[in-house]
């Protein structure tokens, strides 16, 4: 593959080689057009990429997710038959003592490497979204509280809150005029 | 003096009185373990922040290359240095600290072998005596900076690399003993239109092989001329990519010859995915493992391929693909 430039006719180990100027343009995705060469390279590239374990992640994530989940079933029992909590109001504590679990185990450098192992089973539940918000906290500390904790906290979380809260805006205006027509 | 295209040759042979490589506790686990001159048990080097810490990591590093070299830090005319930093603030701090007349380079991973190659240019035409070359790199730093908090919990794919922390400098000078540098190629800026960051070694794979094959040719040399030739932080994916773009131009280079700095830091069993990267990994390997086996006599010629990749994190979420670029030293032993 010729990925080659500059100028004809250069002898190179005896052989000559003629080579051409390959000119590269360079622009956001919408307007780039890949050369032939760069789609011929992204496929070599392609076949020598290493494939994620995918079905194995599975199984990790699915072990660990559930564990974290039966950890948080048994915490939600904890609470409604020694705390005097109903089914609805358990869930409150619960999350709180997940997250603080996460927050941790971030503190502690530890949750990454699980995370590492475990993929989306660490991600996924409340205790990935924790995660996310005490590593940037921690990990920004240095420039500040104001600056540095405060203002990359959300950093990673920010824009789950974002859709979250514009999702269900959107959601709550079809129910709203789903109602207004006169359904359900 | 140019020869060919892109490539210097040193006609007077400046030679690396010294060099000097420190490293973090993860390369102290590492397979190179004894060539590192010094290795910190901590990350933070009592550093209230990663990055103050990468500065002390490349101010040992310097400080170690100046005392082993024997010359008066007066007496060393400049301080060419990088790192991956914004701004490339870990080299212009360990520059105020030095107080020696400074050049701030970025090549990305491939500083280390632009600062080797400038300051060997400097030295042979006359103008400096001596010079003193660095490159550092930190894991926690770069990653806060590249990719994500180090303590989040994202899942890395196999291509991802592993950040060196630690740093290498070496000092260079019109003469003394030591290994000489005895030429140069300087790459050019190659982009084959990868845009994932976790796959840098697949991204800069293709400006190592451009570089390799411009040094052969401007040289009109032969790959058996070197003992080793080595690239930068390819890793394990953009190094098997390499030998095979090389072999489909028709350049066999053998592989117990053909080998990469990101693949000979760390033991096989450390969790670094597809190998070592940064700055700091084509310097230490180079500063430290390889100058220390061609004094041994192991070694008498070598050629490093300090390879990089010139994106920045903005510039990956604005969907620009990973212009790279490599640059080629060759250090050879006179007996």
């Amino acid at each position: 593959m010729k990925i080659r430039i500059i100028c004809n006719n250069i002898v190179y180990g005896g052989r000559k080689k003629n080579i051409r100027i390959e000119g590269v343009k360079m622009s956001n995705k919408k307007t780039r057009e890949l050369t032939p060469i760069q789609i011929k390279y992204k496929d070599i590239a392609k076949g020598k990429e290493p494939k994620r374990p995918v079905v194995s992640n599975c199984i990790r994530a699915f072990l660990v997710g559930g564990i974290i989940c039966t950890l948080g079933q048994g915490l939600q029992w904890m609470f409604i038959n020694y705390f005097n909590f109903t089914e609805k109001t358990a869930s409150s504590p619960t999350s709180a003592v997940l997250i603080i679990l996460s927050v941790l185990l971030t503190g502690f450098g530890i949750y990454d490497h699980i995370a590492q192992w475990a993929g989306a089973g660490t991600a996924i539940p409340v205790t990935g979204f924790a995660n996310s918000i005490a590593s940037a906290a921690i990990e920004h500390k240095s420039e500040g509280y104001v600056l540095g904790v405060g203002g990359n906290m959300f950093k990673l979380a920010g824009s789950v809150i974002v859709f979250g809260a514009f999702s269900a805006f959107v959601v709550a205006v079809i129910k709203i005029t789903i109602k207004w027509i006169g359904g359900y | 003096m140019l020869v060919g295209h892109q490539s210097w040759q040193f006609k007077t042979k400046p030679a690396i009185i010294s060099s000097s490589a420190v490293g973090g506790p993860f390369e102290g686990a590492g397979e190179l373990a004894q060539d590192f001159d010094i290795i910190h048990k901590d990350i933070w080097l009592g550093q209230d922040s990663f990055e103050k810490a990468e500065k002390i990591f490349l101010e040992h590093a310097c400080e170690r290359a100046i005392v082993k070299s024997g010359i008066k830090k007066e007496d060393i005319h400049f301080f060419l240095s990088g790192d991956l930093m914004n701004q490339i603030i870990s080299s212009s701090f360990a520059a105020r600290t030095l107080g020696i007349p400074y050049f701030g380079i970025f090549g990305a991973c491939s500083s280390s072998m632009e600062g080797l190659a400038l300051a060997s240019l400097m030295v042979d035409s006359g103008a400096a005596k001596y010079v003193i070359a660095a490159a550092g790199s930190h894991n926690a730093s770069t990653e806060k900076q590249y990719r994500y908090p180090t303590g989040y919990g994202g899942q890395k794919p196999p291509t991802a690399q592993w950040t060196v922390t630690g740093a290498g400098a070496a000092v260079i000078g019109y003469k003394g003993e030591g290994p000489k540098v005895t030429g140069a190629t300087i790459g050019k800026v190659i982009d084959m239109g990868l845009t994932d960051p976790f796959n840098m070694g697949a991204a800069m794979a293709p400006a190592a092989v451009d570089t390799i094959e411009a040094h052969f040719r401007d040289f009109n040399r032969d790959p058996s001329y070197y003992d080793i030739i080595a690239t930068g932080d390819l890793g394990k994916v953009g190094h098997e990519i390499a030998v095979e773009l090389l072999i489909k131009d028709g350049l066999k280079l053998p592989l117990e010859k053909f080998k990469d700095c990101g693949l000979l830091i760390y033991k096989k069993e450390q969790p670094v995915f597809a190998g070592g990267s940064g700055c700091g990994c084509s310097a230490t390997v180079t500063y430290g493992h390889f100058l220390n086996l061609m004094k041994k006599g192991e070694l008498n010629r070598i050629l490093v391929i300090a390879t990089g990749a010139l994106m920045s994190p903005m510039s990956f979420q604005q969907k620009e693909s990973i212009p790279c670029i490599a640059h080629a030293v060759s250090i050879e032993m006179e007996r």
